[in-house]
């Protein structure tokens, strides 16, 4: 296994672009994937981002762009002299051979003739060397899954394509697969591309994301750098939930901008936003529900000052245990969310309460009122 | 009701029994009568018990010649109607091309058409091109027909097969040749070897086709339908029994072979 960083498993996409007729799955695109990450191109189904995987197998052919693994350019290398490996949806294992062929396959094909000792081993790092001779059939979707793995990592790959490996399981089995995935990718150190439309899936594995939309990369970065200070209403909406609301600039002083939202004023950082802000032009303001505190309208007072404030009256509130998700009518907005911990809980919060909504405005984020407000949202992708 | 109960609860092994009987007894005459020994010419009344007719089984003037034949027309039938039925299911599911539609229907014409009028057409044909009635006009014959049920048994295996099996194989390694020789002919492998067994059993049987087209040769049962005029043969009933044990020896290997190797995997 490669240790030296080298960068030959560097994943360079260099505007690629992939059309098929007048449809554009892939609008061009570049994206650096570094040596011994795990990279994850998030996104709702037909967004582009199997086909820029399917680019790097080499199993689709690029529009246009290049495709480089290190310093090498490998847009029109064949997928069998590529040294990637991918693991496929639904895992296409081969019915005819048993697991201990499936996984031999790659090495067999390279003309390696002792793979005994090689195949058992990695049958052993997925825990399935009692399975050795039983066909895919006979086995779980979760030791199918494994052996999946297994066939595409025993080749020493430069760079793993994982293609929603996990789509197929059950909730409790994903959870368990996303661990040990990620506890493989940390022991071989092979750089993993990972597609999944599961955005919690994207964030425990993932020490990059890609968040694609329409075939285009929306925005790329850490997870909690994408989930804290979102750029677009599509990355708010889809990873997790965001409230977002229509406010008006008054004022622009270098490190706070000043809005206008139903009668009352919001602070956002300047640094936060990513939107121009001109005074009297029009800004998307953002804030998740869990930053939010609420307090009854009675004890106002307390609510300690500089911190961005909303009256409201409780709509609707739902106990899930651990917290409890509001939904607080306010002026600016009918369905403002909000998730309460349930630490000591104020039995006066009940639906038809006056309540301050207030947050820090160090959490409030600010976006392109130019853009769709609802996309990325779970009716919008669903649609 | 004891009884009426009891055939309540057996009725789906009765039926099932009387409806393999109905299946086997044509078999079980033709393999009795193989040990008669008839008085006249014709074969049609039990006699007494002899195992002459299977101590000689070719005694019969020209009956092996034919059998001969039958089974070389068979055998290459099955090889050619194979080979070219699996590139057309190929064809047809995996390209489009022009006349795809066309050929996907034109395909199913010599299943649906009626045997004697194909058989009419072809012998028009073949005395047009001033072809030599024999051997090779059967087994062009017999290719063209075959070719319907192998391209249906494999086409449908090749539909149902996921793309993305051979993609995993190109991912791995394996190049184009390698990729049909140890992922898509295998999985293809059990569609292939039903359109085969049907080419076979068709190629060896048929009659109005052949016998149209068959210029001065002579199959088999063509040997056994001009026999019957002027008299049958034991030997017809030993080689018909023979086959018959055959086929039954050949599908039980396959089956112990199959339960062996799942028992071993288990």
């Amino acid at each position: 296994m490669k240790t030296t960083p080298d960068n030959s498993g560097d994943v360079r996409l260099s505007g690629i672009s992939k059309t098929y007729g007048s449809f554009t799955a892939v609008h061009p695109l570049d994206l650096t994937v570094p040596e011994g990450s795990f990279f994850a191109l998030l996104g709702a189904s037909g967004c582009g981002k199997t086909t820029t995987l399917r680019m790097i197998a080499g199993l689709e052919e690029p529009s246009t762009g290049t495709v480089c693994l290190g310093d090498q350019d490998v847009t029109y290398l064949q997928p069998y002299k590529r040294p990637v490996n991918t693991v496929f949806q639904s895992y296409a294992l081969f019915p005819h051979l048993d697991i201990f062929e499936n996984v031999a396959f790659g090495l067999r094909r390279r003309g390696i003739k002792s793979v005994k000792k090689q195949v058992e081993e990695m049958l052993e790092l997925v825990q399935l060397g009692e399975q050795a001779r039983k066909k895919p059939h006979q086995l779980s979707g979760g030791q199918q899954q494994r052996v999946a793995v297994a066939r595409a990592l025993i080749n020493h790959p430069k760079v793993l394509l994982l293609d929603e490996p996990l789509g197929a399981l059950d909730l409790k089995l994903r959870r368990q697969m996303q661990l040990e995935l990620k506890r493989i990718q940390t022991e071989v150190g092979i750089t993993f591309v990972h597609v999944t439309h599961d955005q919690e899936e994207a964030m425990t594995m993932a020490d990059t994301v890609a968040v694609m939309n329409a075939g285009r990369v929306e925005q790329l970065g850490a997870p909690t750098e994408l989930y804290e200070n979102p750029q677009t209403t599509f990355v708010a909406n889809f990873l997790g939930t965001s409230n977002l609301i229509e406010a008006e600039v008054d004022t622009s002083n270098g490190d706070d901008i000043v809005l206008k939202a139903g009668g009352g004023k919001l602070v956002l950082p300047a640094e936060r936003c990513s939107a121009p802000a001109t005074a009297g032009g029009k800004v998307l303001v953002g804030i998740r529900p869990e930053k939010i505190a609420l307090t009854h309208a009675d004890d106002a007072g307390e609510i300690p000052a500089g911190r961005n404030r909303l009256n409201g009256k409780i709509a609707d509130a739902s106990f899930i245990g651990v917290s409890t998700q509001y939904v607080i009518d306010t002026p600016v907005c009918d369905e403002f969310s909000v998730y309460v911990q349930n630490v000591e809980r104020d039995g006066r919060l009940l639906p038809g309460a006056d309540v301050v909504l207030h947050w820090s405005p160090a959490h409030t984020f600010g976006l392109d009122a130019a853009q769709d407000i609802d996309a990325g949202t779970e009716e919008e992708v669903a649609a | 009701m004891p009884f009426v109960n009891w055939l309540k609860r057996r009725l789906v092994v009765i039926a099932g029994l009387l409806t393999l009987g109905y299946l086997l007894l044509p078999n079980v005459v033709v393999t009795v009568f193989s040990f008669n020994k008839p008085k006249g010419r014709f074969n049609y009344e039990w006699q007494q018990f002899s195992t002459d007719a299977w101590k000689d089984p070719c005694g019969v003037a020209d009956m092996c010649g034919s059998l001969s034949i039958s089974l070389q027309i068979a055998v290459w039938a099955t090889v050619g109607a194979t080979v070219l039925g699996t590139m057309i299911s190929f064809a047809l599911v995996r390209y489009r091309f022009r006349a795809r539609g066309a050929v996907n229907s034109l395909i199913f014409l010599p299943m649906a058409m009626p045997e004697v009028v194909m058989a009419a057409s072809l012998l028009t044909l073949f005395l047009n091109m001033g072809a030599q009635l024999g051997f090779w006009t059967i087994l062009i014959a017999h290719i063209m027909f075959c070719l319907s049920f192998v391209v249906t048994a494999v086409k449908a295996r090749v539909m149902s097969m996921d793309p993305r099996l051979e993609e995993a194989a190109r991912d791995l390694y394996a190049g184009p040749v390698q990729t049909f020789l140890r992922v898509t002919l295998p999985i293809a492998a059990p569609g292939i070897a039903a359109g085969a067994l049907l080419s076979f059993a068709l190629s060896f049987d048929d009659f109005i086709i052949t016998n149209f087209n068959a210029g001065s040769t002579v199959t088999f049962p063509m040997f056994v339908w001009g026999s019957a005029q002027r008299g049958t043969p034991v030997q017809i009933n030993v080689i018909g029994t023979a086959m018959f044990l055959i086929a039954v020896l050949f599908v039980l290997t396959s089956m112990v072979v199959t339960n062996r190797r799942n028992k071993q995997k288990a």
